[in-house]
């Protein structure tokens, strides 16, 4: 069963047509990398499906409900999360309260007025940040200024911050990019205990193909803002169009 | 206890004392002596301005010391607030109680107009939204508002108001149901004497109950909220938060802080004018939070209690109490000494100020608390937030 | 009609100072990324530098002259400025009448100077310091300034007049071809309006034309680039940073025969000059312009007693009324650039 639905999606800027008819298909429990050239449309794309852009026309439907108009923070409320490229952490406040802020989102929604309570008194939100850092082995940092960690160790509680709110889709936008080879290893390793042990539906937006192809299911190729090909891992290897289009310069 | 952590009732406990022990605290000198006369501030007048600028600068410190929002037109809610209760008095009758309600609603009103207006921009942007809202209050007290204001000659009450709630035997100053606000006792220990003013408790009373909710804010979920609006927007809402709405509380509650303390002053002292919404009012708050350490709990207060006790100790000072204490050296030395400090003493304090408050932006960007704190660590003492900074996260 | 015009030459005037310390507000933050809430001083500094020179050219020593007596019977007390002393008393009349624009001289090296104390001795430790730290101990610098020009100055306005030939008013109604005297104008003002459309015109030129100004530009577009190219854009900015210092010197000297100056026009015109940056945009040195003259022509009508009548005291808060209302329609400002202080 597909979870999002991309269906037509066209956006224009200027007279740049960044995306042209985009029709795309995530399926509940897959992990879903989409990747295309320099300039192919890929984060206007994701840009649409987290509310920051709104497409000029089409449709995107998230789990039979529209997220086309709705602000960044609804779109999270339904069940989308995201990583970003360079981590997106707050980085003046310890890792516990990095992870207990998503955890209070996903408990009392996107605004609640809870001024007196104090934050140490919410055992059950406690407990669960403090799991959620044990899983990802950060629970000895929990006292630690967030910025003054490592860049490995910023995106592991990203994503802790993304997975505590146990998302319905997570959308990762190059999360090793510019990262060195044993940290890339590191987050393949992460995302394929994430996909094994959770079963998160993730779509995955990268260049390196070695992430591509040692985590995707499903392989999307955008090329000049259009969808060149869907297809699975291996089809896509062989596929004589993205050869000539994508991989052939990859491969180099 | 409270609701409190330890650290934080510890905090909290040397708030209370301080401020039900400074009639007496603040004047260690003997009243008569020199000193006594020069640094003891022990007196009611002071006192008051200690503790409602003090509540100003807790109220303050929730928006911007959480949320890094830098309002620079906060005097407009103390205007407003000050307005309201007078106008109680008025109408009603000189018991505080009304006209301190009326004050942080009215304040708290206004604050909910203008911080969602302001609130739409972010950085300097919104600074100036507020102060541009702030010196449109202050203009408008002085034109068209004039049957509200009564202009530059100051809202006051006058004998033709109608009082409707006056009984025959109230008094005719601002009282609490009859205990009268200037009302005092004075107690003489041989060379001391210490007075209890019943309007100092009264503020004192809201200082202590400001604080304490001041602590609550900070450690509660909306507190973490509002510090992680200071430090990502972008991940609040990829988070799911809307940080609007948790904006707009830490703005409205903090006008409502600047409210009760503009009853407070018109509770003092039942008349007031427009200047209190000057920007140059504003820009006082401000220099109290940054001066006291900004996003600490207890900064804002020492903030402002040490800007009202030099104001008052060094506009006092002029050149006869200088040539007094230099009389030890040769007169040519004396006269030097005095023409070099004269600029900093009695009507330039100001001066003294900008540039104390310049030299803490500079090297102490973390005020006084952050002060506090690197002495302590030179100390070599490590547990130094116990006394003096309850916050888990030191000011920037 | 005649009324209409009127109004447009009176905004023009405080238009002016308006856009002349917009201009060097924008351009210290467009270059060095800096809100600088001092702005506004360096304005008074500029005014309180022709009130200096013309106090020093009124220095008199005291002579007695026995010839004639005074009312009491005395010998008459004669002042001597000691400029008509030594350079003989034509010369030195036409230095006391001709302080003021005499002035002009003496500002440009002296803001020049002070601009770049300030900038390498203060401003330059606060670029990686948050807006908030930049908007603070500029705060406090103005507090400074204006309090040592009160201690030095007194605190009351301290009339600077014109030269002579300037003083009166020009029937700019007859140059119209309206009837006489159906319009008329502060010799001054028109003096000050042409002022600083010359200085206007000369900022522009300087960045447009020259290859300083080029590098300059292309640092307020993005620094970053122009930094890795190798050009040391710091110094130039430095420079940046005095030459708006001596924009707003200028313009403080030349407004202070219109009004007269005292400690507190500083925050005065620096309140609303942000206000008017944030108008035309931040960032944008046309904008500033245009939102200078808009702002003061537009503050000019809203004190006309008809307007006042119909909306009783808009004249006192029009520039805020606008500036929320751009501010909330059109965030960045008439012509303001995407991504300036937006966060």
């Amino acid at each position: 069963m597909s979870i999002l639905e991309v269906k037509g999606v066209n956006k224009r800027f200027g007279g740049l047509q960044a995306l042209g008819d985009v029709n795309l298909s995530v399926q509940e429990n897959t992990v879903h990398a989409i990747i295309g050239p320099n300039g192919a449309g890929k984060s206007t794309l994701l840009n649409v499906l987290v509310g920051k852009l709104i497409p000029d026309s089409g449709s995107v439907m998230f789990d039979g409900q529209s997220v086309l108009g709705r602000k960044p923070h609804e779109i999270a409320q339904m069940g989308i999360s995201r990583v970003f490229q360079t981590p997106e952490i707050f980085a003046d406040l310890s890792v516990m309260e990095n992870v207990l802020i998503p955890c209070f989102a996903k408990r009392d929604g996107a605004f609640k007025l809870h001024g007196i309570e104090s934050v140490s008194t919410e055992a059950g939100i406690v407990e669960q940040a403090e799991k959620m850092l044990d899983e990802v082995n950060m629970l000895d940092k929990r006292n630690m200024t967030a910025s003054a960690m490592s860049r490995g160790d910023k995106r592991r509680l990203e994503m802790a911050m993304c997975l505590v709110q146990e998302p319905r889709l997570l959308l990762l936008d190059e999360p090793t990019a510019g990262m060195a080879r044993a940290d890339t290893e590191n987050t393949i390793q992460l995302l394929k205990d994430i996909r094994t042990q959770r079963g998160i539906t993730m779509a995955i937006i990268e260049h390196d193909m070695n992430v591509v192809f040692s985590l995707a299911e499903r392989i999307t190729v955008l090329a000049q803002g259009t969808p060149l090909v869907e297809d699975t891992p291996d089809k896509i290897k062989d596929h004589p169009k993205v050869r000539e289009a994508y991989l052939g310069e990859a491969q180099v | 206890m409270l609701g409190l952590n330890s650290r934080d009732f510890k905090l909290f406990i040397i708030v209370c004392i301080m401020a039900l022990a400074a009639p007496i605290l603040l004047n260690p000198f003997p009243t008569a002596s020199a000193l006594g006369e020069s640094f003891n501030a022990g007196y009611p007048a002071l006192m008051q301005r200690f503790v409602i600028f003090g509540i100003l600068a807790i109220g303050f410190n929730i928006l911007f010391g959480l949320t890094g929002y830098l309002s620079f037109g906060h005097a407009a809610f103390l205007g407003i607030g000050s307005y309201a209760a007078v106008w109680m008095f008025k109408l009603l009758s000189y018991n505080v109680v009304p006209a301190i309600i009326l004050a942080v609603i009215v304040a708290g009103l206004f604050s909910v107009v203008i911080g969602y207006v302001s609130l739409r921009r972010s950085g300097i942007y919104f600074s100036i939204l507020t102060l541009a809202f702030a010196q449109m209050a202050y203009q408008l007290a002085y034109s068209v508002f004039t049957p509200l204001t009564n202009g530059e000659t100051g809202l006051q009450v006058y004998n033709d108001d109608p009082q409707i709630l006056m009984g025959a035997g109230d008094p005719t100053v601002p009282h609490f149901f009859g205990i009268t606000m200037n009302g005092q006792t004075q107690i003489d220990v041989s060379g001391w004497s210490f007075v209890f003013q019943n309007g100092y408790y009264l503020a004192a009373i809201f200082l202590i109950a400001s604080f304490y909710l001041s602590i609550r804010i900070f450690r509660s979920p909306m507190g973490l909220m509002l510090r992680a609006i200071k430090s990502n927007q972008t991940r609040m809402s990829y988070v799911g938060l809307n940080t609007k709405p948790y904006m707009l509380a830490a703005f409205v509650i903090s006008g409502m802080y600047a409210g009760l303390a503009g009853g407070l002053l018109a509770a003092m002292d039942p008349l007031t004018g427009a200047e209190r919404m000057f920007w140059t009012a504003s820009g006082e708050i401000v220099v109290m939070s940054v001066l006291g350490g900004v996003g600490t709990l207890i900064g804002p207060v020492l903030g402002a209690g040490l800007i009202k006790y030099l104001e008052n100790i060094v506009s006092k000072i002029n050149d006869s109490v200088l040539h007094n204490w230099f009389s030890f050296m040769p007169d040519f030395m004396d006269n030097f000494m005095v023409t070099l400090i004269h600029p900093f003493i009695g009507k330039g304090w100001h001066l003294t100020l900008g540039l104390l408050f310049m030299a803490v932006i500079i090297f102490l960007p973390g005020g006084l608390v952050q002060g506090g704190q690197k002495i302590m660590a030179k100390f070599g003492r490590n547990k130094n937030t116990d006394a003096k900074d309850g916050a888990d996260t030191p000011a920037e | 009609m005649d009324a209409f015009i009127l109004q447009i030459l009176n905004g023009l005037d405080k238009g002016s100072a308006y856009a002349l310390i917009a201009l060097g507000l924008t351009l210290i933050f467009g270059t060095l990324g800096v809100v600088n809430f001092a702005h506004g001083a360096l304005f008074m500094i500029g005014a309180f530098v022709a009130v200096t020179m013309q106090k020093l050219f009124s220095l008199s020593f005291l002579t007695v002259d026995d010839t004639q007596k005074d009312f009491l019977g005395n010998p008459l007390k004669v002042e001597t400025p000691y400029v008509e002393a030594w350079f003989g008393e034509n010369v030195g009349n036409w230095l006391q009448d001709w302080s003021v624009p005499l002035a002009i001289l003496v500002v440009i090296p002296f803001m020049f100077f002070l601009g770049f104390v300030l900038e390498r001795g203060l401003i330059k430790h606060f670029y990686k310091r948050p807006h908030a730290d930049q908007i603070l101990v500029t705060f406090g610098l103005a507090i400074v300034i204006g309090e040592l020009i009160k201690a030095f100055y007194g605190a009351n306005p301290i009339q600077t007049p014109p030269p002579s030939t300037f003083i009166g008013t020009v029937d700019v109604g007859s140059w119209l071809g309206f009837e006489a005297n159906t319009i008329a104008y502060p010799t001054w003002r028109i003096v000050y309006f042409a002022f600083s459309a010359l200085i206007i015109a000369g900022v522009f030129a300087f960045l447009q034309f020259t290859t300083f100004g080029m590098v300059v530009r292309a640092g307020m577009a993005d620094r970053e680039t122009v930094g890795m190219l190798g050009i040391d854009i710091d110094k130039r900015f430095t420079f940046m940073f005095g030459l708006a210092a001596a924009v707003a010197g200028m313009a403080g000297v030349m407004y202070a025969p219109i009004l007269s100056p005292h400690y507190n026009i500083g925050m005065d015109f620096l309140v609303l000059s942000f206000v008017v940056v944030v108008v035309g945009g931040m960032g944008s040195l046309p904008g500033a312009v245009l939102a200078g003259f808009m702002l003061g022509i537009l503050q000019s009508f809203a004190s006309m007693n008809e307007v006042k009548a119909l909306l009783p005291g808009i004249d006192q808060i029009i520039i805020y009324l606008v500036a929320i209302i751009i501010l909330l329609t059109r965030p960045r400002g008439l012509m303001g650039r995407k991504g300036v202080m937006e966060e």
